[in-house]
């Protein structure tokens, strides 16, 4: 079954001058329980599209053209307040930045206990007994503590996975991640992605998962949409984009990668 | 919070300004005379600072220490009551504003650039002489001639803080646009408004003093800093006292906020 089937898409933004086509003819589909990989340089358009997903572009960008099918509605034709019930709800969403998506103001727990709050009408004390359970499955030390934290007391690691909490909490059947491992160091990246792959058989949950990093991919991903300019250029199961890379643009960012044996033989 | 104002001047202005709170607060147990009483016997005018008056007698007689301490509160009460309101008025304003955006946001904003046009002092001046005096009136006056650039910087914060992360991340999961507004963005620009409000409160002050000095503030028997400074006035020569005390206290006043609200404004990280 298809979770999520966006087709034709096309988010442009709107210059004084120009037009900017950030995403153009975008066509991708989720299924459910599979983790779909949605790689390509920066600037290539994967955060917009995801922000698309959520019809959450920023303004000058709009949605100009497509169909974004999720469970069978078109969230194109949604208005304003059904949207909302669909983020966090049935989509949830992961950013880039962990520090930044995080309102300085607030204590980590009580961010996750927001959107509790807000989409089950808990009250407070219940909203915090849910929160803590979810942080001990997004695999927090130390709860309490970490409840009661505020977000610049936190490292990027501990961020990252109050971020996913806060994106889990409401229960979304799709998750969409925005290069949740960036900013992160390498030992850190590779234990949120062993996260993410335990949580998505947890919660039962279908992955959109956006990154230029061709090592997570391999690592989690069940299937690779190649992205360049606004358009996908190549999709495949992910061996076989590895194996045999069909598109000029995946050789060429296949050959990015820093590989061991180019390694020794510079070493040899 | 104390602890987390790192910045020097501010600390130091704190320091200054809980002293000044501190002696307006025991107001009567420092100086035990009553600050409006006129029958005084006629030798206990004009008398010199000394240990039972440290700040000397006026006119009437009345200790000018227990007349500062008083008219202090007096002064401090309105600016507060002023910088509350104005705060109150310019944030909603300034917030609607940026959220709602286009051209309402762009004539909003233009009404208040014509607002700023008129220097404060005058505009008060003026409402002052033509609705009359009273303190009510005078807070009232002078909070809506001083909301306009309030409104200017948190609508400015507002615009920066709407393209942060965090709103997208909050939006993401399923907030309204008002919700969002009200219990995230606003919030965050408290740090930056309050230590703007500070030295706002500082120019209340001296506007307040010399409205009140001009006799178009707050009205005898009561009164404020700025008034008991122009008791002074006529007899400055013979009497320095009743003018030097409450014009010092005006400017500790003044200086303290200014040191605590640069100072907070300097400090980047939140203090709050």
């Amino acid at each position: 079954m298809t979770v999520l089937k966006v087709e034709n898409l096309k988010t442009y933004f709107f210059d004084k001058k120009q037009i900017i086509k950030a995403v153009d003819g975008l066509t991708l589909s989720v299924a459910a329980g599979e983790i779909v990989a949605l790689v390509g340089e920066s600037g290539s358009g994967k955060s917009i599209t995801a922000l698309s997903i959520l019809r959450l572009t920023p303004p000058p960008g709009r949605i100009v053209s497509g169909h974004i099918i999720y469970k069978s509605n078109n969230l194109l034709e949604f208005t304003e307040r059904q949207m909302r019930t669909v983020r966090g709800r049935e989509i949830g969403l992961v950013l880039q930045d962990p520090l930044s998506a995080l309102d300085p103001l607030f204590k980590a727990g009580e961010q996750i206990a927001e959107v509790f709050r807000y989409h089950f009408n808990m009250s407070r004390r219940r909203a915090k007994m849910e929160s803590l359970q979810l942080m001990e499955k997004v695999q927090l030390p130390d709860i309490e503590r970490i409840y009661n934290a505020y977000p610049h007391e936190l490292s990027g690691g501990l961020r990252q996975r109050v971020l996913i909490a806060i994106a889990l909490a409401a229960r979304p059947s799709l998750l969409i991640a925005d290069e949740p491992t960036t900013a992160l160091d390498a030992t850190i990246q590779k234990q949120i992605i062993g996260l993410l792959k335990n949580l998505q058989s947890e919660f039962d949950l279908s992955l959109l998962l956006i990154t230029h990093d061709l090592g997570v991919v391999s690592e989690i991903a069940d299937r690779v949409y190649v992205m360049n300019a606004g358009q996908i250029v190549e999709s495949a199961a992910t061996e076989d984009l590895f194996q045999r890379p069909q598109h000029q643009y995946t050789k060429a960012l296949l050959d990015a990668m820093p590989k061991i044996s180019a390694y020794e033989q510079a070493v040899q | 919070m104390f602890n987390r104002i790192k910045n020097r001047p501010a600390r130091t202005g704190l320091f200054i300004f809980s002293l000044l709170l501190l002696s307006l607060t025991l107001g009567g147990a420092l100086a035990p005379f009553d600050p409006d009483v006129q029958d005084a016997p006629a030798e206990s005018r004009f008398e010199a600072p000394s240990g039972t008056h440290f700040f000397g007698t006026d006119q009437f007689g009345r200790d000018v220490f227990a007349r500062v301490l008083c008219g202090g509160r007096l002064s401090l009460a309105i600016s507060l009551g002023v910088v509350t309101l104005s705060v109150l008025l310019g944030s909603l304003y300034g917030a609607f504003a940026a959220y709602i955006g286009g051209l309402w946001d762009f004539f909003m904003m233009r009404f208040v650039d014509i607002l700023l046009s008129f220097p404060l002092v005058f505009l008060a001046v003026t409402c002052m002489a033509l609705f009359g005096t009273g303190i009510t009136y005078l807070i009232l006056v002078l909070a809506l001639t001083s909301w306009m650039d309030i409104a200017r910087l948190v609508r400015a914060e507002v615009l920066s803080l709407k393209n942060q992360p965090f709103v997208t991340r909050i939006r993401a999961s399923g907030l309204g646009p008002s919700a969002t507004l009200i219990r995230h963005i606003v919030p965050n620009t408290f740090a930056t408004v309050s230590a703007f409000a500070i030295l706002r409160m500082a120019d209340i002050i001296l506007i307040e003093s010399s409205l009140s000095f001009i006799g178009l503030g707050v009205q005898p028997p009561q009164s404020s800093w700025g008034g008991i400074l122009n008791d002074g006035w006529p007899v400055l020569a013979q009497a320095w006292w009743m003018s030097f005390f409450p014009g010092l206290a005006i400017v500790i006043s003044i200086m303290s906020l200014n040191l605590i609200g640069s100072g907070l404004g300097a400090q980047r990280e939140h203090w709050l």
